[in-house]
């Protein structure tokens, strides 16, 4: 499947686009503030045509994961081609984007959140150039991470994502902003480092052949097709690392069950679990999102939180699946906590942004349950779960910037009664927050279902200890809604309104999207599906032959 | 015409209900009359067309089931299972036909009713919405084939429950019945859910009619009959939260804060009752464990509530501790294998209960009308002991109410005498069976507990003289759009509707159409077989019936000695039996035990969490950011320069200027850098040496 526009591939497009809008806000005046704005906005409108035409050209019926064939919409070149580098020998690195139903559902995600913070973006009254600039850099890191299929290009575009959160955070937070940014910056700095440790480690331990085109080969098909005298090189392309038969023999990570590799593996696990984020790693996130702006808290929540469950899924799960396999427990041991620890300290909360950060641990702890589970329930449940957590996040963090821009508070015990007040505003809180304690009918109890069915196959007391935060989170979100929207309204809030038609616009888009996929979630599954089968079956595979069999 | 047919008919009983929610949602409020003639001639439809669904089934299609399937989410072919398909579906067999008349016929009348009682209320438009998801959520329980649809029906009822319960939201009072009614179920859903996860793990279905097939060859939930057992009290543990069984009964009489016809609807006749459709449901698959399990569930929960009830007196109160009791019993009488007749109850009681509710809300109305002109705002409308005298003034809610109440009672002649009989036939039959005697027993004196609470109401309310002579002569009859759904319900508790014998339903209609299904476990964890359970129930018939007739009757001298003729003085039991009446009036101090132990448990739980959280945890994070301040001030003064040379090189290229390099000068960020440098260094080393 490829689909390009004037020669440049879609997903380069997807990708690039804001760049080049956040070129043309820097030229722009700094004065020109709406300019700026519709530019911006523009940009996002784009991309979400262009994730349409992706949605739509989407082909169903192939998987991906390990296979280049599966890849859709690929882009191979080669990006850095030095022939030798001192002692690192000759150095090859590819410009590989490609996509299979694991990270289209992220491209889409992605796509939509940036329109909507986008919009969500426009109350910004604090150097504005700046501002956009840096959220369309964001853009395209984020959107990069989805995309890449090469390792250096992934953690390239990770890095790329990491600074203008830092300004985005810093800059226009709130008053303890720059502890905020500082601890998020350094937090995921340190698991950057551990993931570019795991990352240099599998360079050196993967081999392939390059022919004289630049194109690389595995081993095997090498050796078969009679390319065995070309040149052997290491590389950083991701699929090539997924092969067994690629590992250099003696290497650091060949081999199979060991303790290197189970090295590798967490330390590649807690350069992602930082971002997810997971107990105990999970501190940086409460701190962010309060001080952080509205949209840049829809924006963490809404698509970099799924950049360590995605991370997990697309590298440490087919590249390491001996040592997934060996963790598997801990991992859904982890997720457990998270959900349940999560949900009993976001009960504690009084400041309403930081308990929907707090849920936002716990909902994002199904997402690592579901995937420990390793069949294809649980992880098509996760990768669901990763989307409609992103929406109904979302949702909740712009319905927290609603009332924060009036009131200028967030106290939950300061305000009551808002549902007389704000009609509107009630009306899609009401749907936000049931969908996020998993309402049937609305997206979020799909995912979640999902999630702990196949969790349940695979671990029946570790699900059966996390199917309480059932009871928990419709404790704490019902009971923010009572002190928040019912009761009566303390006099000071008396001149309250209703939602604009921006904000209303925002919220109902999303609103319809978590009801339609809540109803009927099939047009994402279907993206997914093949792909879901694909990753369980590597999984089982690796779980069934062992070392054996991947020889 | 087919089969098939009548399920394409319910469906659009099933989903006019939802249509009706969304128009009042969107156009109520700019609707004449706020739109209450749209969702109630809506609802009207429906119910017509549910009737013929009902007629249709019971003549014409009366063996055939009608089914409609469609997949919802396919997975195509999955690793370890094979081709996956998640199939979803309608059925309409006798069953879910009577109960979806029920249904309808309830609805429709509250809606009416509510016509009356709701007319001047501040969201009258968004209250007939609220009534409309209500009626199409507990369709979907009743149509369901499969447990992940009765899951989803299940979850939604408990929304319109919570909205309805909190139509009055801003009592405080009226939002925390709504919380609590809707945490307290979810804790019942826990268990529905995770029973649900068994039966999806063995059988990668959710359709009950391929978990019964499956069990029928022999395969057992996770490849274990204790499991099967496990499973089947699971699944029950939603029915002990919707139905509001012991223990988790405590929501349903603060739900009594919602409005009345709420209560009617959804916290007597119908959604309470879906628990015991649940069970009715799934019966096939309880092994006699789980049926124990089940019965003595029923039975404490009948009890416990019967004694309850004695001690209150509030209006409403009363009635929900009655609808508990009368939920334990059909409950016990599923338990005990009284298949037919715990079903045919919950029917029957549907009527009545509905109209002791509506009744109730007529009386509450008049009260409140009247205080309402004498301008007191201080008497509570719904103490019966502010009430008295009232049946010359409402005759007709009167005269209803009396025979709602021998219905309750289970006066001959009655519905609920013939379906109440029937479980006590079949708790006796039961105890012969296996020697359980305290089920029988328990049940005839809940029997005549009940009968001597509800007679206790009646004459308080309707009897003797009213509280206040001035306030009496205010009191009115309630108008004509709520007192025709009263006789409606009169009427429908009548014998007649449900078989031509008064004495005995056996062949009647209902018994006919809803014989006990035939059961899926293995022979050796059954219960007693059908045939062989209903020859016992068939002996046990008459003194059931003889006894069942004397605890009446002394329940209901009893109540006429002690609040009519005054003969025995109630006040005068309560003082020397001071400690009990006490532990009765506070519920068996429920509440008050969940209050401490569970809420105040999770609430310190929370919070020593987040202490936990924002001191240790994150204590530890800035702890290691302290002490790589403390590193990073050191290497600074050795690597000045260089660091400075590399972030000025890495801030120039970025274009961020100024904000870039002040925060890169004076942060930790450096140490990183040089930290990453370092180990690519080492690693290379490393790599050398392997």
């Amino acid at each position: 499947m490829e689909f390009t526009l004037l020669g440049i591939g879609i997903l380069t497009w997807i990708t690039f686009l804001p760049v080049v809008g956040m070129v043309a806000v820097l030229l722009l005046p700094k004065n020109s503030k709406d300019a700026i704005r519709w530019t911006s906005l523009g940009v996002t409108i784009l991309q979400v045509v262009l994730a349409v035409v992706i949605y739509s050209r989407f082909d169903r019926s192939l998987a991906g994961i390990n296979s280049v064939a599966g890849m859709q919409f690929v882009e191979q070149g080669t990006w850095i081609d030095i022939p030798s580098v001192a002692w690192f020998g000759r150095v090859h690195i590819e410009y590989f984007l490609g996509i299979d139903g694991l990270s289209v559902v992220m491209v889409l995600l992605t796509a939509l959140v940036s329109f909507i913070a986008t919009i969500s973006s426009w109350k910004i009254d604090r150097s504005e150039k700046g501002y956009f600039a840096l959220l369309l850099l964001l853009n395209t890191g984020m959107m990069g991470v989805f995309v890449s299929l090469d390792f250096f290009l992934f953690y390239v575009f990770w890095e790329v994502m990491l600074l203008p959160m830092y300004f985005l955070i810093g800059v226009w937070g709130g008053p303890r902003r720059e502890y905020a940014a500082i601890k998020f910056f350094l937090y995921t700095l340190f698991g950057s480092v551990l993931m570019l440790l795991a990352m240099i480690a599998l360079y050196f331990s993967t081999n392939v052949y390059i022919d004289g085109a630049g194109v690389i080969h595995s081993i095997a098909e090498g050796t078969k097709s009679g390319l065995a005298g070309l040149e052997k090189i290491h590389t950083f392309n991701l699929l090539a690392m997924m092969d067994p038969g690629n590992m250099v023999p003696g290497s650091l990570l060949a081999g199979w069950e060991t303790s290197w590799r189970y090295i590798a593996y967490v330390g590649l696990f807690i350069g992602f679990a930082i971002k997810v984020p997971l107990f105990p790693f999970h501190t940086w996130l409460p701190d962010a999102h309060v001080e952080a702006p509205t949209p840049i808290s829809v924006i963490l929540a809404g698509v970099l939180l799924k950049m360590g469950t995605y991370g997990m899924l697309r590298i440490s799960f087919p590249v390491f699946p001996d040592a997934m396999l060996h963790f598997s427990w801990e991992l859904a041991l982890l997720g457990v906590i998270s959900m349940v620890y999560g949900a009993l300290v976001a009960m504690a909360q009084t400041d309403f942004k930081k308990l929907i950060a707090y849920s936002s641990i716990s909902h994002m702890g199904v997402v690592i349950l579901g995937m420990a589970s390793m069949n294809t329930q649980g992880m098509t449940g996760a990768v669901l779960q990763m989307f409609n957590h992103g929406t109904i996040t979302a949702m909740l963090f712009l319905i927290v910037g609603v009332i924060y821009d009036r009131a200028h508070t967030r106290g939950v015990n300061e305000f009551g009664g808002l549902m007389n007040k704000m009609p509107r505003y009630s009306a899609v809180m009401v749907i936000a927050f049931f969908a996020a304690l998993g309402l049937p009918g609305l997206s979020g109890f799909i995912s979640e279902a999902f999630s702990l069915l196949g969790a349940f196959q695979t671990f029946r007391t570790l699900t059966i200890i996390a199917a309480v935060t059932i009871v928990l989170t419709a404790g704490y979100m019902l009971w923010v809604l009572q002190r928040v929207f019912l009761g009566t309204l303390p006099e000071k809030w008396a001149g309250l309104t209703d939602m604009d038609g921006r904000e209303t616009f925002m919220l109902v888009t999303l609103a319809v999207i978590v009801i339609f996929l809540g109803i009927y979630p099939a047009p994402v599954l279907d993206l997914m599906n093949a792909s879901m089968n694909s990753l369980a079956g590597i999984m089982q595979h690796a779980g069934t032959t062992g070392m054996m069999g991947m020889q | 015409m087919s089969a098939d047919t009548l399920v394409t008919l319910s469906l659009a009983v099933l989903l006019l209900p939802l249509a009706g929610f969304v128009l009042m949602m969107f156009f109520g409020k700019k609707l004449p009359r706020q739109g209450d003639w749209l969702e109630t001639g809506i609802i009207t439809i429906a119910l017509g067309i549910a009737l013929y669904v009902l007629f249709q089934k019971m003549t014409t299609f009366a063996g055939e089931v009608g089914s409609l399937r469609f997949t919802w989410i396919d997975f195509h072919e999955v690793p370890g299972i094979g081709p996956l398909k998640i199939v979803l579906g309608f059925t309409i067999d006798n069953l879910a036909a009577i109960m979806m008349a029920v249904v309808m016929i309830i609805s429709t009348l509250v809606h009416y009713f509510s016509i009356g009682y709701m007319h001047d209320d501040v969201r009258y438009s968004r209250y007939f919405g609220y009534l409309g998801i209500f009626t199409f959520s507990m369709l979907v329980i009743v149509l369901a084939d499969n447990l992940f649809l009765l899951y989803v029906g299940w979850e939604l009822v408990g929304l319109s429950s919570y909205l309805l319960i909190g139509h009055w939201y801003e009592k405080k009072s009226a939002s925390n019945a709504a919380m609590k009614a809707f945490i307290t179920n979810r804790v019942g859903d826990l268990g529905f859910f995770i029973g649900m996860a068994i039966m999806f793990t063995t059988f990668h279905t959710f359709g009950l009619t391929e978990i019964f097939a499956g069990l029928q060859s022999g395969q057992m939930p996770l490849g274990s009959e204790s499991w099967l057992t496990v499973a089947g009290v699971l699944i029950f543990c939603g029915a002990i939260g919707k139905s509001a069984q012991f223990p988790l009964h405590v929501w349903l009489p603060d739900a009594m804060e919602g409005p009345t016809p709420v209560s009617a609807l959804i916290h007597a006749a119908t959604m309470v009752a879906a628990g015991v459709y649940l069970v009715a449901r799934v019966f096939p698959l309880l092994t006699a464990d789980a049926l124990m399990v089940i019965a003595y569930i029923g039975l404490t929960t009948a009890f416990i509530s019967a004694t309850i009830a004695i001690a209150q007196n509030d209006i409403k109160k009363v009635l929900a501790y009655s609808t508990i009791s009368q939920l334990g019993y059909m409950v016990m009488g599923l338990g005990v294998g009284a298949y037919t007749y715990g079903f045919m109850h919950l029917v029957t009681h549907a009527m009545f209960k509905a109209g002791l509710f509506l009744g109730s809300g007529s009386v509450i109305h008049a009260m409140h009308g009247a205080m309402h002109h004498q301008h007191d705002h201080h008497t509570d409308p719904q103490d019966i002991r502010n009430m008295g005298g009232l049946r010359t003034k409402m005759p007709v809610t009167f005269w209803a109410f009396v025979i709602y109440t021998l219905a309750i009672s289970g006066v001959p002649l009655t519905s609920g005498f013939m379906s109440k009989d029937g479980i006590l036939a079949g708790t006796m039959a039961f105890a012969g069976f296996t020697g359980h005697t305290l089920i029988p027993i328990v049940g005839f004196f809940v029997a005549g507990l009940t009968a001597f609470y509800m007679f206790r109401l009646v004459i308080l309310t309707f009897l003797g003289a009213h509280a206040d002579e001035k306030r009496f002569a205010h009191v009115h009859e309630s108008p004509k759009v709520m007192i025709i759904p009263l006789m409606i319900l009169a009427v429908l508790s009548v014998f007649v509707f449900y078989s031509w014998n008064p004495l005995d339903a056996s062949h009647g209609w209902i018994s006919q159409a809803l014989p006990r299904p035939a059961t899926v476990v293995p022979e050796h964890l059954a219960a007693t077989e059908a045939a062989e359970f209903a020859e016992g129930v068939h002996h046990a018939h008459m003194p059931a019936m003889l006894l069942s007739l004397t605890v009446a009757g002394l329940g209901i001298a009893l109540a006429f000695a002690t609040y009519y003729w005054k003969k025995i003085s109630a006040d005068r039991i309560a003082t020397s039996l001071a400690p009990v009446h006490r532990f009765l009036v506070d519920k068996w101090r429920f509440d008050e035990l969940y209050g401490t132990v569970v809420v105040g448990g999770t609430l310190a739980l929370t919070r020593a969490l987040n202490w936990v959280d924002s001191k240790i945890i994150d204590g530890a994070v800035n702890g290691a950011g302290w002490a790589t301040r403390g590193t990073s001030f050191i290497s600074s003064r050795f690597d000045a320069l260089v660091i400075d040379g590399i972030v000025n090189l890495s801030a120039y290229l970025s274009g961020f200027g100024g904000l870039v390099l002040r925060k890169f000068q004076t942060g930790k960020v450096q140490t990183y850098v040089l930290f990453t440098v370092a180990s690519v260094l080492v690693l290379y080393f490393v790599f050398r040496m392997v």
